[in-house]
């Protein structure tokens, strides 16, 4: 029978994705949050610092482009190790990306306590060229140990742009799967509510109510005094609140489908409840149900940040955005970096999420057509 | 007397969409003059409402308008919206098809009319308000200075498009443009609009545009008419020539586009298929949670009809008569008690589980082509779903092999599976979800308005290709319509339905030559009038 070419048809997808690339706000939104994405998942590896690296001779650095120790702390530096060694500093000349350092002392110099030099995070290990005096007077080659903070050090002098980067994983990770989670439960709840009407959606609905009354911050303060601070409490907590308004959605859009003609045809046809559903209900939902994910992503990570700067989201030394804006709030006076960057993150984020919401809310409106 | 009041000289129209620049009209001349009616006649998508909208500056925003367009010798196209708008709603005025979202369900009727008034005459409130009432009884609304005060929702449609026409009347103007103003009712209804209209033009002497599909209501109330297709007009002239002696091969195709021919009568021995007996659908008003029943509205009370394999029994009726009703109760949509027996199976008592076997004999086909077909589904998928159900040891290679047969059988190209609704004709659609019904090999179609949607020469073929499938596979119909001159076609018995009872019941020739019922009457007489029976 007739294998003849078939051709294929556009899906109203395909034609909403059309509708997508040609608006220019929405499609560089998608760019540049897929570059920060990629920076959260990557960047990490490529900064050079462990996120919870504690560089105590690097505390609230500010930041900058040019590598770290800056000349006015290699003196300073170099003096305070003297010190640990009990030596004096007869001179210094530099060499290149190193120190020539001649040290004098009235009793011998232990040379072990020389790894004073490379636990300090400015200089690696010291070499020695040329002792005298009975070990009284070391000659030292003292290479510089180079660093580069862009985003400056936090409190504790901890790397901010790996700081900031892995704080981006947390956020967007409790923003994409709090979602999932609220738009699973949400959409099937929803979907299973309006579809079979009558007394049980009414009491479905009613049990969304009752959540609805729940008070927020109460719930979380409860199920962190029972559970502890623990990060899949996050997930649960957020979701657990967020798949309402889902449900409410979603259900809405149900109770008008399930009027719709070809519902009722699927009925005669004999499909089982699951498979209208599936089949009909679900896919025809999906339109809003996109619309309402992209804003609820931003909702998300903006509830997280709320929550970790009352101090209930994630323990130290993990962080997110939140909690870096908490802590960069505190040191507003003195150490705006600590504020801004984080803060550029987050807002570019959700300014780029609400223009993809707005761009596909646009794509997908079957009225523009 | 004879002064042309609305001139169109070589309109165009095109839009700017994304699949490139559509022209919509192409280069449209018209004139119309004092107290005369000039229709314009089409089918969906030839431009004619377009061309009206254009002339009034009422067109959509990616949509160019050039030519001419003159009232009384002032120049409509180009005019600035504050010189439009004194113009519209008072020399010139329009009326919709819609009457149900044409007015604004927020305010009283009085209040809109009364604001129609204000906004171009000055009168005070109370002398405006006696303006509404006298415009009210005009267009013979009862108990017009109560009803003012009355929200579009408590009204009917015929009542409502009364409350169109009363506002578009209201500060007498020269050109009244009607929109498809009874499409949308039922056909006694239709009727007296029009009465309604041809009087009002005799008494106040308007010129009335009147934009049309349908050629029956053309030769009942026009003077001249302009046939339209693809944008262009094909033929105009008075009313009489162009029927009698249509010089257009388009025209000829519209006038002859009435689905004619009857369907062969079944033999008597035929076993019966369907029984039903007494069948009631009660539906009971609610109030809250736990409420009694407040009060019972009978949508189908105590029908009973028989019908054998194949043959078609013709549902009659206007809109609220319960025919559709009656429909989804016998394929188990709407609960119904009562006795209805399938072959020798009672479907009342049975479960959803129980009545899933017996569906792929049963099957039904819908009124809105666009609304029955899911929009995220291809039409293989679509048609192929019922066998999901019913044979579902079914490969998706055999499947797919079934869905190319059963397009075919609708003659449509089987290449098209893969493509999704939207990419379809109105008519293509219809066809589509025929496939879908067929592709069970069913022995009762239940037809639930299916042409009533469509153009009147896609109705034709819908026609055909309908009683062409029953006499391949030995169909059973149950044909429910508005439509006497399609259910002519199809039918051998026909039903009469009004309030939920049936009004009377008979073969097809017998009941139209001689109706018994005065409710009958009413309806072979207004589809008469209009011209759906002519001839």
């Amino acid at each position: 029978m007739s294998e003849a070419a078939t051709s294929r048809g556009r899906s109203l997808w395909a034609d909403a994705g059309d509708r997508l690339r040609r608006n220019r706000a929405a499609m560089a939104s998608l760019i540049l949050i897929s570059l920060i994405a990629l920076a959260c998942l990557f960047g990490p590896l490529l900064t050079g610092h462990a996120y919870d690296r504690v560089y105590p001779d690097y505390v609230k650095v500010p930041a900058s482009l040019e590598s770290q120790p800056s000349e006015d702390r290699i003196a300073p530096g170099l003096q305070r190790t003297a010190s640990r060694l009990r030596a004096n500093i007869a001179s210094e000349t530099r060499e290149g990306d190193a120190i020539r350092l001649v040290l004098t002392a009235p009793r011998a110099i232990d040379e072990r306590s020389l790894a004073f030099f490379e636990r300090s995070d400015l200089f690696h290990a010291a070499k020695v060229l040329e002792r005298a005096e009975e070990g009284r007077r070391l000659t030292l080659l003292v290479p510089i140990e180079r660093n580069t903070f862009v985003f400056g050090t936090d409190g504790n002098g901890r790397d901010m742009l790996t700081r900031t980067l892995i704080a981006g994983r947390v956020s967007l990770a409790i923003g994409l799967l709090a979602t999932f989670v609220a738009i699973l439960i949400g959409v099937s709840y929803g979907a299973i509510s309006g579809y079979l009407g009558g007394r049980i959606d009414m009491l479905m609905m009613r049990a969304v109510d009752v959540l609805y009354s729940l008070p927020f911050i109460f719930f979380v303060i409860m199920l962190v005094v029972f559970f502890g601070r623990n990060f899949v409490l996050m997930f649960l907590a957020v979701g657990a609140v967020e798949w309402l308004d889902m449900a409410r959605i979603v259900r809405g859009q149900t109770l008008s489908l399930k009027r719709r003609e070809f519902v009722q045809a699927a009925d005669v046809l004999g499909v089982s409840t699951p498979g209208i559903l599936r089949r009909h209900i679900i896919p025809n939902t999906l339109g809003p149900v996109v619309v309402y994910t992209t804003l609820l992503v931003p909702k998300v990570i903006l509830l997280e940040s709320f929550l970790s700067f009352l101090g209930l989201g994630v323990q130290e030394p993990m962080t997110s955005w939140g909690v870096l804006i908490s802590d960069g709030a505190r040191n507003i006076q003195g150490a705006t970096y600590l504020l801004i960057f984080p803060a550029i993150f987050l807002t570019t984020t959700l300014f780029c999420l609400n223009f993809i919401g707005d761009g596909l809310r646009d794509a997908l409106d079957p009225r523009d057509r | 007397m004879d002064r042309a009041q609305f001139h169109i000289r070589d309109l165009h129209v095109r839009f700017r969409t994304q699949a490139g620049e559509l022209h919509a009209v192409k280069g449209v001349s018209l004139s119309v003059a004092r107290g005369e009616t000039l229709a314009i006649v089409g089918e969906s998508g030839s431009g004619k409402s377009q061309t009206m909208l254009a002339a009034l500056g009422l067109i959509a925003s990616n949509g160019v308008v050039t030519g001419s367009a003159t009232l009384s010798g002032q120049e409509l196209i180009g005019a600035s919206e504050r010189v439009l708008n004194t113009i519209r709603g008072a020399t010139v005025t329009m009326i919709f098809q819609e009457p149900m979202t044409s007015l604004d369900p927020l305010f009283t009727i009085g209040q809109q009319i009364i604001a129609v008034i204000r906004r171009h005459r000055k009168l005070s409130q109370s002398e405006a308000r006696a303006e509404a009432v006298a415009l009210l009884e005009r267009v013979r609304i009862p108990d017009a200075a109560n009803r003012l005060a009355a929200y579009p929702h408590e009204m009917s449609g015929g009542q409502r498009q009364r409350v169109m026409i009363a506002m578009a009347l209201a500060n007498r103007p020269d050109v009244l443009v009607a929109d498809e103003p009874t499409t949308a009712l039922d056909v006694t209804i239709q009727s007296e609009i029009l009465a309604l209209l041809a009087e009002l033009q005799r008494d106040m002497g308007m010129a009335i545009v009147f934009i049309t599909h349908d050629l029956g209501v053309v030769r009942r109330i026009a003077n001249r008419v302009a046939v339209m297709r693809y944008g262009e007009i094909v033929e105009s002239g008075p009313v009489r020539q162009v029927f009698d002696a249509p010089r257009h091969a388009y025209t000829r195709a519209l006038l002859e586009a009435e689905p004619g021919g009857t369907k062969a009568a079944v033999a008597a021995d035929a076993p019966v298929l369907l029984a039903a007996e007494q069948v009631r659908v009660h539906y009971a008003i609610r109030s809250g949670f736990f409420g009694r029943a407040k009060r019972v509205i009978r949508a189908v009370d105590g029908v009973s009809l028989t019908l054998r394999r194949g043959e078609t029994l013709g549902v009659v009726g206007e809109s609220g008569s319960g025919k559709s009703t009656l429909g989804r109760a016998i394929v188990k949509l709407a609960p119904a008690s009562g006795m209805i027996r399938f072959e020798d199976r009672a479907l009342v008592p049975l479960s959803r589980a129980e009545m899933r076997p017996l569906r792929r004999s049963l099957q039904m086909v819908f009124q809105d082509p666009y609304g029955s077909l899911s929009p995220r589904m291809t039409v293989g998928e679509i048609i192929t779903e019922g066998l999901l159900v019913h044979e579902p040891a079914l490969s998706a290679a055999a499947r797919d092999r079934r869905a190319a047969e059963a397009l075919e059988e609708v003659q449509l190209d089987a290449a098209l599976r893969n493509r999704f609704p939207h990419e379809f004709s109105g008519g293509q659609r219809q066809r589509i979800a025929i496939a879908r019904s067929m592709i069970l090999k069913p022995q009762l179609v239940i037809l639930d308005e299916p042409t009533s949607a469509l153009d009147r020469s896609i109705q034709k073929a819908i026609v055909d290709l309908l009683r062409d499938l029953q006499k391949r596979h030995d169909l059973a119909y149950l044909f429910i319509s508005h439509d006497l001159a399609v259910v002519r076609a199809m039918a051998d018995k026909i039903l009469v339905m009004k309030d939920g009872l049936v009004v009377e019941q008979g073969p097809r020739d017998e009941l139209i030559r001689h109706p018994r019922e005065d409710y009958t009457q009413r309806l072979l007489a207004a589809a008469t009038q209009t011209g759906f029976l002519a001839g």
